[in-house]
Order: C-alpha cells, then sequence, then structure tokens
C-alpha cells in the first residue's frame, strides 16, 4: 500500500486509539484513508467497475473498521485485517449494484425543504440519512462531523447530556452501516 | 457525506469500543455450555449405571467422536470471527471424528453375530437422541451465533455451520452420558442425524445473521 503517510505504523496507532488517544485514532484514520482508496480503485478496475463506487467503498470500509475495531487482535498485524476487511467491502458493493434502492425523488425534496442552507453532502445522501436517522440524530451527526463542534457543545445546544450525545452518535454510526449494507445511499 | 466529514464522526465516537471478541466469544461459549449442561441434567441426567459403563470402551468411544468434532468445529467458529481468520487445517480436524466412527463400526460389525446387528443399529433410544441433541444445542447455538455476529466474519455459511456443529457436539458429548446404547453403529446413526441437521440449521442461520 502506497500512502502519504507510509512511515505510520499503524498497529501502533491504533493500539494507542484503543488506549483512549483520540489524536492517534485520527492520524490513523486519516493515514488509512489514501491507502485503501487506492487499494479499492485498484480493485474496482480490475473487475472492471466504475470508479464512481470507490469513495463509498472507502467510507464503508472505514465505519466497519471503526464498529469492528474489536475484533482486530492487538497481537498480531494490523494490515492482514485492515486489507481482509477492504476487500470483502469491495466485493460486496460491486456485487449489489444491481438490486440498489433508491430513494423516491418525493422524500428528497421534501426533506430538503427542511435543512439549512450550506450543507454540501449529496443530496440523496441527505434525504437518506435524515429520513434514517431522524431530525435529532441527524442534528447531532452533522454538528459534530460537518460543523466540527465539541460533544460539550452539541449537548448543551440540544440540551442533552453529554452521554447522550455519545450514544446517539454510535447509534448513528451504526444505522449508518446498516444502511450503506443495504444500498439505500446513491 | 464527505470521507473527512466521517472521520471526524468516527474519532468522535472513538470511546465506544467494544470487548474484544475472543472474549465475547468465550464468554457466550461458556454460558451457552452451562445452560446446555443444567437443561441436561434437569431433563435426563447421567445413566444410572455411568460408573461402570465408564469403564467400557464403547462408551468411551462416543465421547472420543462428539469431543473430536466439538475441538475442530470450536475452533473454526471462533478463528473465522475476524475478517482475516482462516480455517486452516482445522478443516481436515473435522475428519477425524467420521474416520473414527466408521472404523469402529466395522470392528463392531466384525466382532458381533450379525443377528445382533440390527438390534444394535436401532438401539432403544433413537427418538430420546434425536430430540435431545438438537434441544441441547439450542442454547450454545444461540449464544454462539450471537457471539458470532459481534464479530465479523468472511464466510457467514461457514462460520455457521461450524457453530452448528460445535453446538451439536457438545450436546451429543452431554447426551452420550445419558445414552444407554453404546454401539458405534448406533453412534453413526442416531446421532450423526441429530447432528447433522443441527449443523445445517447453523449454516443456514449463519449465511443471514453473519453477513456483513
Amino acid at each position: 500500500m502506497d500512502s502519504p503517510n507510509r512511515n505510520d505504523d499503524w498497529d501502533e496507532l491504533m493500539r494507542a486509539s484503543l488506549g483512549g488517544d483520540d489524536a492517534a485514532y485520527r492520524r490513523l484514520l486519516n493515514s488509512l484513508t489514501p491507502s485503501l482508496r487506492a487499494v479499492t480503485r485498484r480493485g474496482c478496475m480490475r473487475m472492471g467497475a466504475e470508479l464512481n463506487d470507490v469513495e463509498d467503498v472507502v467510507q464503508e470500509t472505514l465505519l466497519t473498521i471503526h464498529l469492528k475495531r474489536h475484533t482486530w487482535n492487538v497481537g498480531l498485524p494490523i494490515k492482514p485485517w485492515i486489507l481482509a476487511i477492504a476487500r470483502n467491502k469491495l466485493v460486496d458493493v460491486l456485487r449489489r449494484r444491481g438490486r440498489r434502492i433508491h430513494i423516491p425523488i418525493e422524500d428528497v425534496i421534501e426533506t430538503l425543504e427542511a435543512l439549512p442552507a450550506n450543507y454540501d453532502l449529496d443530496y440523496r445522501d441527505i434525504a437518506g440519512l435524515m429520513k434514517q436517522l431522524g431530525p435529532r440524530d441527524f442534528d447531532v451527526v452533522h454538528s459534530i462531523a460537518v460543523e466540527e463542534r465539541p460533544v460539550r457543545d452539541v449537548a448543551e445546544r440540544l440540551g442533552m447530556s453529554e452521554g447522550a450525545v455519545r450514544v446517539a452518535l454510535h447509534r448513528s454510526l451504526k444505522k449508518l452501516a446498516a444502511i450503506y449494507r443495504r444500498g439505500e445511499i446513491k | 457525506m464527505k470521507t473527512e466529514h466521517l472521520i471526524t464522526a468516527l474519532v468522535a465516537d472513538r470511546s465506544s469500543i467494544e470487548r474484544p471478541i475472543s472474549r465475547t466469544i468465550a464468554l457466550y461459549t461458556a454460558g451457552g455450555a452451562l445452560l446446555s449442561g443444567l437443561l441436561f441434567f434437569w431433563l435426563i441426567g447421567l445413566r444410572p449405571d455411568f460408573a461402570t459403563a465408564s469403564e467400557t470402551l464403547r462408551f468411551q468411544f462416543k465421547f472420543v467422536v462428539t469431543i473430536a468434532l466439538l475441538i475442530p468445529a470450536f475452533v473454526i467458529a471462533w478463528r473465522l470471527s475476524t475478517p482475516e481468520g482462516q480455517q486452516g487445517g482445522w478443516l481436515w480436524a473435522l475428519l477425524i471424528a467420521p474416520t473414527a466412527l466408521a472404523a469402529a463400526c466395522v470392528v463392531d460389525l466384525a466382532v458381533l453375530d450379525p443377528a445382533e446387528w440390527k438390534a444394535k443399529l436401532v438401539g432403544s433410544n433413537s427418538i430420546i437422541c434425536v430430540t435431545v441433541i438438537p434441544l441441547l444445542s439450542l442454547p450454545p447455538l444461540t449464544a454462539l451465533l450471537f457471539a458470532l455476529s459481534q464479530g465479523l466474519t468472511t464466510r457467514p455459511t461457514l462460520a455457521g455451520l461450524a457453530a452448528g456443529l460445535a453446538s451439536a457436539a457438545l450436546a451429543a458429548t452431554l447426551y452420550a452420558s445419558n445414552c444407554t446404547d453404546d454401539s458405534p453403529l448406533f453412534v453413526a446413526t442416531w446421532y450423526t442425524m441429530a447432528i447433522a441437521a443441527v449443523t445445517m440449521v447453523g449454516a443456514i442461520i449463519g449465511s443471514y445473521v453473519l453477513r456483513w
């Protein structure tokens, strides 16, 4: 795998993040992403698939790595574990390309009217997300992910406890993974 | 969603780590096995002549077969709980039990009077055998499939099959200490039937619930 941070020790970074180091986790995910992109692009080309799907697969892979990081055995090298996930996600996405569930245009319009300006997400993306997550959880995800607000601020603004915001975020990420799996986004 | 946003969300969710998968499997398997054991003693318990029976070769051999299935099946299920996990040579180890059982059947046929063959094969507990083994395998199968669903397997059907086989072998190990039919002919017929059914159920359920 070639990546801009080819010197990053992924094993070490993952171990540090499992130990509670946020910065290490961010660095790991940032370092993984270009490599996953390269692997996925190569895979798509080899299987004669369109390159439009690359970023989808990368995101799904990142989500899976995150939600299933307890299946990595800290005593083993992490690269085979990551590659196995990337390979399977790619196969998975290519397999279901034929049977996608599209979101009806009415839902998109309806949802878009409820959105504030400056959303740089894909339209269908947002519609799907809003519908699946519900407005509150969507707000939590959007505030944290896109506006990069700290959990405490989000909790204050929404009148929730920090714990409740964290639970909402985790629940949303799990739902997001399920939405991806069913091919309901894009 | 942009990938950089996703990463920000994942970092914010960093503290939500689950228990390591090996521990989840160990925990649930222990729970399922315990429940199955309790169910066994509550329903039927050991055969009355357990002490004397345990000195006979045929009785002991039943446990050789069930444990020779249990160990590789469990190891396969456990190894397949992570995406890079391989079943490796353990698939071959599964052949030990059927091979040994087939050999024992040949020996039994040789030493028995042909007039006894049918009686030994039919035995007197066939209905109980094919009922109790699936019943006792339910708690460990449920537990193991749930634990595996917390993992990340790339072989859902095989993982489910291994979970089914391990659970059935555990149930058969318990049941063997109650069952008074010790002939390999009986084991090869009725135990096999019960174990195969549970294994198939495991594979089918696994192919659905262990997909990701």
